[in-house]
């Protein structure tokens, strides 16, 4: 703070000698109170500020006299991590960084992508980190500006991915001025987020602040990523740096090696896994890059054991014989060894619960595996839980416990399974690999009958939605940057899903509004990558901050959304359906408007017209497609639109799930 | 569908007095494809029955009445029991007749998006 009155006596002594000059037309009016107020380096703080000082000039300012900004130095800072995007709503409380951003830093790595909701803003760095393997940075007014990320980043904290959240704050409350910019200030920002990312700071200097940011961009990016959060002072930011730019450095940025399970422990891993008879792999979030899915493949082919991929990456190619996904249940149920990777919830994937108010009210629990059976787990997950939020799930007991990163830990895995490998087994080995090729060719087949089901149904079925979004894109390079929800597994059945960036997963937490921004920023990695993102958006989810759509018009990200409007929010439907039903009461669809579903769960009546919603924003729309056979022509369409560098959205009226 | 089966071979007594009560209505298919909206049956099951993420395929060829019906209202699984007050026998009657409506399904080789 001792810069911070150096500067306030050098900005005062400045105006004493006519340094400080009224700038326009209000300050030339500007009283004697307003004329004292201008020896302050930042609003005034005698007078209090209406609401319209946030969106208003203040009356005079005072000119930086000597030195540069502290906030020059921050872009130095953010520029060594080689950071290319900064996708964030403006905000006063960092106005002093994003200045510097622009005209120092000339707005160039970062550049700027201009949200309209700051949670759109975390999930574009979300989605863009699934394809970049670069986390992106956002700026945020750390009190407002991050209660609207906070969705974001609880999203983000569950899928493991880093995002490096910025919050301006005014801390020093004698000169902040008062009214908004008051309401917008907080003594520890960072407490609202602390739950939720890995580690937070509050630089009180510039060299706090170099050594802040680097240390939380190398945290973000040690498995398991997790967000980090800064919180950065508005006087920080403003001051000029004359105090310290002397002895000012950036510490070197060194990339942490991932943590990899304990090698003793991998080896008797790998002795189960060689003897069990009927062993399956489960992998969740295991495959951090393509070199994750080309030694999990490795690792299956050895002893041609299956694997199940709960997909919230691409783990394993669906065009594999030994991808089993699709006979979870009968595999585990039958299972003698089963070694998870990465699994959010095991407890879940050796258990099952059905929610039907059974066992007053615990619902129904049962074990899906024999007595027996071995369990093992290597997941990075126990190194940086909090106790608050519940993304750890139920306990569960295992066998062979391993903390540390699964894909990390897979070349070790392997030797240690070469190793274990006797003569004798190979042949069982080759008798299983070919069971499950014809278990595999069964699979692929009854998808495929299934989604004939149903085939020329109107609404459109989800099946056909599919297979119709496929056939445009088969032949590109493609990624889908977003899905679920209503779509459900059914791109994994029928896309062939063979490398990494086929399919990037999905939110995390859960929190509705991610697939919107997460496809834009996704889809901004890709294209300079020269691939063709496309997306399954849902309806309720687009309608949480559609402004996401505007940004990626703006900032020239074209990529194909197809929105899968069931309107409504399905997975709330058979909630209230089964408390309807539990006390044997007829849902209520509602009394002078019928809707298609209980009241508070549908988004109809009236219907929401997503084309003009879109081209409004500077994208190219269908109307609401119903009939199956326009589907395929208007998609044809949309792709081209894409490829001229258009984004495109295609409004499917499909069927709820 | 193998909880669906299973129910099948336990329908007996409660799955046989919803029949006979059902069997005085004139079940119709038209009627029973608006109660299949208006209960929200197609909400999991997709409005021809089709089956999706959320529940399993009910037609074409849907299960006996009597092992649905049973199903329908006894279920401890996933779906939650509709019973008596909730959904009359005589809607369940016309819903199952709309489901026996519901055409067959073309062999999946015979479309050639799902041969890709």
């Amino acid at each position: 703070m001792r810069g911070r009155r150096r500067f306030l006596r050098a900005v005062a002594g400045g105006a004493t000698a006519g340094a400080l000059a009224p700038l326009g037309a209000a300050a030339g009016a500007a009283s004697e109170a307003n004329a004292k107020a201008a020896a302050t380096p930042r609003r005034t703080d005698t007078v209090p500020v209406p609401a319209a000082a946030e969106t208003t000039n203040p009356p005079v300012e005072p000119v930086l006299s000597q030195g540069r900004p502290n906030a020059d130095f921050m872009v130095d800072v953010i520029k060594a991590l080689d950071i290319k995007y900064l996708p964030a709503n403006c905000a006063s409380s960092y106005r002093g960084i994003h200045e510097s951003l622009i005209n120092y830093g000339g707005n160039k790595m970062p550049e700027f992508l201009t949200c309209t909701h700051e949670e759109s803003a975390v999930g574009m760095a979300h989605g863009y980190f699934k394809i970049a393997g670069k986390p992106l940075m956002t700026l945020c007014h750390g009190t407002v500006g991050l209660q609207h990320a906070t969705m974001g980043i609880y999203n983000a904290w569950c899928d493991r991915v880093p995002v490096i959240v910025v919050g301006g704050n005014d801390l020093d409350a004698a000169r902040r001025a008062p009214g908004v910019p008051t309401y917008h200030s907080g003594q520890d920002i960072n407490a609202m987020v602390r739950d939720i990312t890995k580690w937070d700071d509050n630089p009180v200097s510039l060299q706090h602040f170099a050594q802040s940011f680097v240390r939380a961009y190398k945290m973000s990016m040690t498995p398991p990523y997790e967000p980090v959060m800064i919180a950065l002072d508005g006087g920080l930011q403003e001051e000029p740096m004359n105090e310290h730019s002397g002895n000012l450095y950036i510490p070197k940025y060194i990339k942490s090696a991932p943590p990899h399970a304990d090698t003793a422990a991998l080896r008797d891993a790998a002795k189960l896994l060689v003897n069990a008879e009927n062993p399956v792999i489960v992998v969740d979030r295991m495959a951090r890059s393509q070199n994750g899915v080309n030694l999990l493949v490795q690792l299956a082919e050895l002893v041609q054991v299956p694997v199940v991929d709960q997909s919230n990456r691409m783990n394993f190619p669906n065009t594999h014989h030994l991808n089993q996904s699709e006979q979870a249940q009968a595999l585990i149920r039958n299972a003698d060894l089963i070694v998870g990777l990465e699994v959010s919830d095991f407890w879940n994937t050796v258990n099952l619960f059905i929610d039907n108010g059974l066992d007053n009210g615990f619902g129904a629990r049962q074990s899906r595996v024999k007595p027996g059976t071995k369990l093992v787990t290597i997941s990075s997950a126990e190194l940086n839980q909090k106790s608050n939020y519940q993304d750890f799930q139920r306990f569960q007991s295992v066998d062979i416990s391993m903390v540390g990163d699964a894909e990390a830990s897979l070349p070790y895995f392997i030797d240690a399974v070469k190793s274990a490998i006797s003569g004798d087994r190979k042949a069982a080995y080759e008798k299983r690999g070919e069971a499950m090729k014809k278990a595999w060719t069964q699979s692929h087949e009854r998808s495929r009958q299934t989604a004939a089901v149903g085939w020329n149904a109107a609404p459109i079925s989800v099946p056909r939605l599919t297979a119709e979004v496929w056939a445009q894109i088969k032949d590109m390079d493609y990624s889908l940057v977003s899905s679920r929800g209503g779509i459900g597994a059914w791109p994994n059945r029928l896309f062939k899903m063979e490398r990494h960036h086929h399919w990037l997963g999905g939110s995390g937490g859960g929190g509705v509004g991610y697939g919107l921004p997460a496809s834009v920023g996704a889809a901004h990695a890709n294209n300079k990558l020269g691939r063709f993102s496309v997306s399954f958006q849902g309806d309720g989810d687009m309608m949480f901050a559609p402004g996401a759509m505007w940004t990626a018009a703006r900032h020239k990200i074209p990529y194909l959304s197809v929105l899968h409007n069931n309107k409504g929010y399905h997975q709330e439907v058979m909630h209230v359906q089964r408390m309807s039903n539990r006390r044997n009461r007829v849902a209520n669809l509602g009394t002078v408007i019928k809707d298609m579903g209980p009241v508070g769960t549908r988004i109809e009546n009236p219907d929401v017209n997503y084309a003009k919603l879109a081209e409004s924003m500077g994208w190219w729309a269908t109307p609401p497609i119903s009939d199956p056979a326009e589907l395929g022509p208007a998609l044809k369409r949309a792709v081209e639109v894409v490829k001229s560098g258009q984004p495109a959205l295609v409004d499917v009226v499909s069927q709820p799930r | 569908m193998s909880v669906l089966h299973n129910v099948c071979k336990v329908a007996a007594l409660a799955g046989c007095l919803i029949l006979g009560q059902a069997a005085a209505h004139a079940a119709s298919a038209e009627k029973g494809k608006t109660l299949f909206m208006t209960y929200g049956c197609f909400q999991c099951h997709g409005t021809v029955g089709q089956g999706g993420n959320a529940g399993p395929r009910l037609a074409p060829n849907p299960l006996p009445y009597e092992a649905l019906a049973n199903f329908v209202r006894t279920t401890n699984r996933q779906m939650p029991p509709y019973r008596e007050a909730v959904l009359p026998n005589e809607d369940l009657a016309d819903i199952y007749a709309y489901l026996q409506s519901v055409p067959p399904t073309p062999d999946y080789k015979t479309i050639p998006l799902l041969n890709n």
